[in-house]
């Protein structure tokens, strides 16, 4: 006689009881609701005494003075600004400047520290020698002492503007920066960049129908010279029917500085040199780790296939370490970012600078200035590291084809 | 559980304390038995520390008659360096009681800031340094030039508004500190150093060769530089403005530091009222009748003050000029004590 099978009692109450209270039983749920009770209590007395206190004492407060006049210069502006513009617009002055130095940064970075991480695992001893001792002299050494070096003693050393170093009157290197002609726009322009758009595309899918028939028929076909010909010919095409894309504006010695021309500030230069060999040698430390996690049977196999190490390295090796390289990289990104606020060191005028510094004490709104400011380097932090993710997992999802 | 009732008891303390919190400045400073003055972070001649840590100057002065005027003590004054940018934070979160820091007076400062400037203890104006290399003998020569400033003053605007006014090109390169603007300009980054003239004078100090650098003859701005205190306690305003005017009272009365004693015998009423020989001044202030007594003992009068520390007794050398007493010429005038 076959019993018939008992109904499993419903798991919905223990289910639900683990989801919300964890080990602690109901009682464990009590206290979590009286937790955040308390912290949403304490948020908003935080609150509520700032206002009154800051109100006692009658300093200003709310954001009504990011639409005040500024009335001060910013050495580097990369979207239009004047003296009579707003707070508001020096805000984000000062946002383009801290994106820019650490978008250049991590660029650097990341070129120096993979280069440095590889060499020093390089069969060469040289050149293994020379990255580890590059690693070990500049991550010991504090960032802050390495961007005033940059500053004062590398490029404060820099003759003045009068007695700059010049390569054919044209490009002029000072202790003001560096100074090179700038293109001024045409009306070819437009076609002279739809065409290099389009010759970049056309060389792409080439490349990757020329990769195609590689794996499909074993057959290695030349494609740079039909590349190279899209890529100066369409352009040269455009220039021939529409026109001079741009003509070359030259800096030229006018009093006390270059006028006309394209400057780079010494202050740009110094913050992203320093930031950028600093990252490096943390991040060819994760390179070596990465590489290292791989196993060396993966290098030996490749190069008994007869790839050269350079391509075992390029196909093979780090594809595979990528996975353990990707999060302390984004890290280390994270990690440039938000020094690139010791900018004030040196006069760059970066984010903390313009409107953590200058807007602050002149509008004296500490409150909310440096609430806006937090709030814009986390949201800086939080998209780069919602990218690499999403590069991780393409990385993870490729690997596990 | 126990251990989140304790933490929770302790938030709701600290809050709730901060509410507590108010202007009884006087009072705190009795009872932690010092004054927390905010000053340069080494500016000579207005506050900067010798070898052996000593902080001496004008602006030093002023902290230093405070604290011998409430706790008959020159020296219980805890100094804090701070930078252009952060002492107006410093004041206004309470970290120190008084701002004595070469500060400029405008309305924006009095009115948003939740300060109140209690008096002028120096007339300055804004001005450029130059290497006398480059044969600039006025400042509307200066077009395209590159400009060092520290960022937080109100140099930064005043520079901004006279190159525009004067349709004059500029390039500014502000720092956080007056070392590191000193230091660009000594390297070169820029043509011109630009502050307050009396500033100039004394950073033009820590230059290499100080003769090779000039200050131009033009004054851009108006910088009444004085002591500020919090919004909110009248009483300790009152003691901070007051202790001023009875340093430039004394120069007035021809009270010094060698002949305080002798003076507090007078019989003169004006000088009984001073002394607290005859009615209660100080008290009603929150002090003791012989306040005066002890500022001068302590500092002198305001021009032995100013001779000491950036006059004719000290290496900066500047002239009294608009700092002379009104009945010599300058503009300086203390309400009278009475």
């Amino acid at each position: 006689m076959a019993s018939e099978a008992r109904k499993a009692p419903s798991q919905f109450g223990p289910r639900l009881r683990r989801a919300l209270c964890g080990r602690g039983g109901w009682g464990g749920l009590a206290l979590q609701v009286l937790f955040a009770a308390l912290l949403v209590w304490l948020g908003y007395e935080i609150f509520a005494n700032a206002k009154s206190n800051l109100q006692a004492q009658r300093i200003a407060s709310g954001f009504g003075f990011l639409s005040q006049t500024a009335g001060f210069g910013v050495s580097q502006n990369l979207i239009p600004y004047a003296e009579t513009d707003t707070y508001l617009r020096v805000f984000f002055v000062g946002l383009v400047n801290t994106l820019v130095v650490a978008a250049v940064g991590i660029v650097f970075a990341t070129l120096i520290g993979f280069a440095v991480g590889i060499g020093r695992l390089s069969p060469n001893w040289l050149v293994a020698r020379i990255s580890g001792g590059y690693v070990e002299l500049i991550r010991n050494l504090p960032l802050l002492f390495q961007i005033l070096f940059w500053y004062l003693a590398v490029l404060g050393a820099l003759p003045g503007p009068r007695q700059s170093i010049s390569i054919f009157n044209e490009v002029f290197l000072s202790n003001r920066g560096l100074v090179i002609p700038k293109p001024v726009p045409h009306d070819g322009l437009t076609a002279f960049l739809a065409a290099v758009v389009v010759a970049l595309v056309a060389a792409l899918a080439l490349r990757g129908y020329a990769r195609r028939r590689l794996f499909r028929e074993g057959r290695l076909m030349t494609i740079w010279p039909y590349a190279l010909g899209l890529l100066i010919g369409l352009p040269l095409l455009a220039v021939l029917i529409f026109g001079t894309p741009f003509s070359i504006d030259v800096p030229q010695l006018k009093g006390f500085n270059f006028s006309g021309g394209l400057r780079v500030v010494p202050e740009f230069v110094a913050l992203t040199l320093a930031l950028s060999t600093y990252t490096a040698a943390f991040i060819a430390e994760n390179v070596r780790a990465g590489i290292q996690s791989v196993p060396r049977g993966q290098m030996e196999a490749g190069e008994s296939l007869g790839l050269s190490h350079g391509a075992t390295l390029r196909l093979i090796v780090v594809p595979q370490a990528m996975r353990v390289i990707l999060p302390p990289l984004t890290n280390q990104y994270l990690n440039l970012t938000k020094n690139s606020s010791l900018a004030v060191a040196i006069g760059y005028p970066d984010l903390f600078s313009v409107f953590a510094g200058t807007t602050l004490s002149q509008t004296g709104q500490a409150i909310e200035i440096i609430a806006i400011t937090m709030g814009v380097y986390l949201l800086i932090s939080l998209l780069t590291s919602l990218l690499m993710g999403l590069y991780g997992r393409r990385v993870n999802r490729s690997l596990s084809r | 559980m126990k251990r989140v009732y304790v933490v929770a008891g302790l938030v709701v303390a600290t809050v709730l304390g901060v509410q507590a919190a108010s202007a009884q400045t006087l009072k705190t400073i009795k009872e932690r038995g010092s004054l927390s003055c905010g000053v340069s972070q080494g500016l000579p001649g207005f506050s900067s520390p010798d070898d052996k840590g000593n902080w001496t100057g004008l602006d030093v002065d002023v902290c230093r008659a405070i604290a011998a005027a409430v706790l008959n003590d020159p020296s219980k004054v805890k100094f804090v360096p701070l930078s252009a940018k952060d002492r107006f934070t410093a004041l206004q979160s309470g970290e120190i009681d008084v701002l004595s820091r070469n500060t400029t007076w405008t309305l924006s400062r009095d009115t948003s800031l939740g300060v109140n400037f209690t008096g002028v203890t120096y007339y300055d104006g804004q001005g450029f340094l130059i290497r006398k290399s480059l044969n600039v003998n006025s400042a509307l020569e200066l077009n395209s030039a590159s400009i060092c400033v520290q960022t937080g003053t109100t140099n930064e605007q005043n520079v901004a508004d006279f190159f525009n006014g004067n349709h004059m090109k500029y390039e500014v390169i502000a720092f956080g500190t007056a070392d590191e603007t000193i230091k660009a300009y000594e390297s070169g980054r820029c043509d011109v150093f630009t502050s307050d003239i009396s500033q100039l004078y004394a950073e033009r100090l820590k230059l290499a060769n100080p003769a090779d650098h000039v200050v131009l003859p033009e004054v851009i701005s108006k910088e009444p530089l004085g002591p500020l205190v919090r919004h909110g306690d009248d009483q300790w305003f009152d003691i901070v403005k007051w202790t001023l005017f009875a340093m430039i009272n004394a120069e007035e009365l021809g009270i010094t530091q060698k002949n305080v004693d002798e003076m507090a015998k007078s019989t003169k009423p004006e000088l009984k009222r001073v002394f607290g020989t005859d009615g209660n001044l100080g008290e009603q202030l929150g002090l003791t009748k012989d306040w005066v007594t002890r500022i001068v003992k302590a500092v002198g009068n305001y021009g032995e003050s100013f001779d000491r520390n950036v006059g004719s007794g000290s290496k900066l050398g500047i002239a009294r000029g608009l700092n002379q007493l009104w009945n010599k010429g300058g503009i300086q005038y203390a309400p009278p004590i009475r």
